[in-house]
């Protein structure tokens, strides 16, 4: 691959992202600006963001390099993916827009009354943030120096940078009108270059990948094809793990959950996710193509271990000269893109809570915002530098399986259930975020378990999700004196539409 | 709890009981009118019928979000048992590919979505019959 290009492509996508951001900055003038974009999105440009902080590094490199490695069984990742926004739709969505919050933290503090539980879940969105924050570091660094021979922390600083610097300045609203643009050019970063594959893998007799004949890896296409086939010793539990870990996790995702604030009430809020399912359902259809030409086109790659860069390299390596360095430019962009602004999502998340729950007490407002942003960075892009290289789409991962084994219970019950008490929400909390937390490190320090031990700490969410719950319910039904004074009121909030004129409450501005 | 400077002095001692609740209303509205009280006003008071109507809600919405769970939870959730029960799947092959790639890459994103549209008119439907009932004096 010619290196000139990719670096074009970088320089680009980075120059584009600031002048957007640029151009957001002039309207981001109070606090309400910067955390939520003083919530004034309509559901077609909310979407198109919210579409734009989620794919990250894991869906645009990722799912293409699991599928290539593995096969079958990774389709369940982007599904998981997409059917995570509907189960969010369905049970989170609308009342969480209407709680009036600005973050998880707040919204578990006025659900519960409860100081205690608050710091408990700003620990946690701090804690799933940087573990979601780390792998985009590092597979920035991969990316960088797949395009241009750099060093691995390079990628990594230049995205830190540029998020930074956009943060700094615009806050929330420059985000969301950067993140729309970053769907739609990673959409088109996808799409365009793969038609031309398509056509050329056509003319080239369009041998199907899951013939038995194409032997890649050593494994023959047919075995590669199906599902249930792969290397796991116990790929039925492992598929419903990521089942698990996927479709409840998304609701818990400290940077998905902050863009309903931006909502201007319930009923867009559910719009939104509506419009967010068709464009990520549009997007996903395009990864897997990749890593099924990836068999045919490019297997060396399995053996290299580098099935991660399969989307920046296929593009040059099925055409040639300047048609082919010129499309693998485009999927370096697109790369660049999910990059920045998953990780703009994520620092806008992790700072909000930052400012607010650690400085609160001795900064105010649009100060302590930036300077939590400066923590929010700093950290993971320290950690991306100094652990060697997890693996991008393991990391994600465990984000998730972290975030549904305690967001996705404090959430489910909290709107639901009117017997949920604080002592419940901490034992919950602490049963699923200890559980899945030791799986994360245990996988994090790459240590080698035989049989069924490795597979339960490799893909924990099976198991400590239901544990989670069992822990939450139970804590509840024994402490029910314990039950937070104005339920009736916050339940009245969280599921009446806005129309109806009735007593809320005390509403944040 | 803490008292406004020149609350009534008879609450400062009674931290158990809520303050009563005083209506006030003019004269004149109170007078010549059949006396009706709006939904709207028994959830505000937290009444039993109050109660009743908010909890209807909750079980119309939580209704219709478990419709949408099991069937999400049976027609693809359910495909890792399916792929596992009947393994000479990926043998049949639709439009050039093995059937379960075609269920997972590209089949089950329409299904999602569809199911998405149908449960956003539902839960809009259950609001505004909500809305309408409550605000019926």
């Amino acid at each position: 691959m010619n290196s000139s290009y990719g670096i074009t492509a970088v320089a680009l996508v980075a120059v584009a992202t600031l002048a957007i951001g640029a151009y957001g900055w002039k309207f981001s003038r109070t606090t309400s600006d910067f955390f939520v974009a003083s919530r004034s999105v309509g559901p077609a440009l909310n979407a198109s963001a919210i579409g734009g902080e989620y794919l990250s590094a894991a869906s645009f490199l990722g799912v293409a390099g699991l599928v290539l490695a593995f096969g079958a069984d990774m389709l369940w990742y982007p599904v998981g993916w997409t059917a995570g926004y509907l189960i969010l739709l369905v049970l989170v969505a609308a009342p969480l827009r209407r709680s009036g919050a600005y973050t998880l933290p707040d919204f578990a503090e006025a659900r519960l009354e409860s100081r205690l539980v608050r710091s408990f879940s700003s620990v946690l969105v701090v804690a799933i943030g940087w573990l979601y924050l780390m792998p985009q570091f590092q597979g920035a660094g991969i990316s960088l120096g797949t395009v241009a021979g750099t060093d691995p922390w390079v990628g990594g600083l230049l995205v830190g940078t540029v998020v930074l610097v956009n943060v700094f300045f615009g806050g929330m609203r420059s985000i969301t009108l950067v993140q729309a643009f970053q769907y739609w050019l990673k959409l088109t970063a996808l799409l365009i270059p793969v038609m031309f594959l398509l056509a050329v893998w056509n003319g080239d007799g369009a041998t199907s990948p899951a013939d038995a004949g194409i032997i890649t890896g050593g494994v023959p296409g047919d075995v590669w094809a199906s599902p249930l086939a792969s290397t796991s010793p116990h790929p039925l539990y492992a598929t419903y793990s990521i089942i698990v870990a996927t479709f409840l996790g998304t609701m818990g995702l400290p940077h998905v959950v902050v863009r309903f604030y931006t909502n201007p009430d319930g009923r867009a809020a559910r719009r939104t996710t509506l419009v967010v399912l068709g464009l990520l359902g549009i997007f996903y259809m395009l990864p897997p193509v990749y890593g099924a030409l990836g068999r045919l086109y490019a297997p060396d790659l399995i053996a290299s271990g580098a099935t991660d860069t399969i989307v920046l390299e296929l593009p040059s390596r099925m055409i040639g000269g300047l048609g082919g360095d010129l499309l693998s430019a485009l999927t370096t962009a697109g790369a660049f893109a999910a990059f920045l602004s998953t990780s703009s999502g994520l620092t806008i998340a992790v700072a909000g809570v930052i400012s607010q729950d650690v400085m609160g007490r001795r900064f105010r407002g649009v100060r302590a915002f930036q300077a939590a942003a400066i923590v929010a960075v700093v950290v993971p892009l320290l950690l991306a530098v100094v652990s060697d290289g997890v693996g991008v789409a393991r990391a994600v991962g465990l984000a998730f399986a972290v975030a549904a084994s305690t967001f996705c219970p404090l959430l489910v019950l909290g709107i639901w259930w009117r017997r949920l008490t604080d002592v419940g929400a901490i034992a919950g909390l602490l049963v699923g975020g200890g559980l899945s937390g030791f799986a994360v490190v245990d996988t994090l320090l790459q240590h080698e378990h035989a049989g069924w031990t490795g597979v339960l700490l490799t893909q924990p969410a099976a198991w400590t999700v239901p544990l989670a719950f069992v822990a939450m319910i139970a804590g509840s039904l024994m402490t029910q004196h314990r039950l937070p004074p104005n339920v009736s009121r916050t339940m009245v909030r969280l599921h009446t539409p806005e129309a109806v004129e009735l007593d809320r409450g005390p509403q944040r501005p | 709890m803490s008292e406004p400077p020149g609350g009534p002095p008879d609450d400062k001692a009674d931290d158990k009981a809520p303050p009563q609740r005083v209506r006030v209303t003019s004269p004149r509205a109170s007078a010549g009118r059949p006396r009706r009280v709006k939904v709207v006003s028994e959830i505000d008071a937290r009444t039993r019928i109050g109660e009743i109507y908010m909890s209807s809600l909750l079980r119309a919405q939580l209704r219709l979000a478990s419709q949408v769970i099991v069937t999400v939870g049976v027609l693809v959730a359910g495909l890792p048992l399916f792929f596992w029960a009947f393994p000479g799947l990926p043998k049949i092959h639709v439009l050039g590919m093995p059937l379960p790639w075609v269920l997972l890459g590209f089949a089950v994103y329409p299904f999602l979505f569809g199911v998405g549209w149908w449960y956003v008119r539902a839960a809009e439907r259950n609001e505004s019959d909500f809305a309408d009932v409550v605000e019926r004096s």
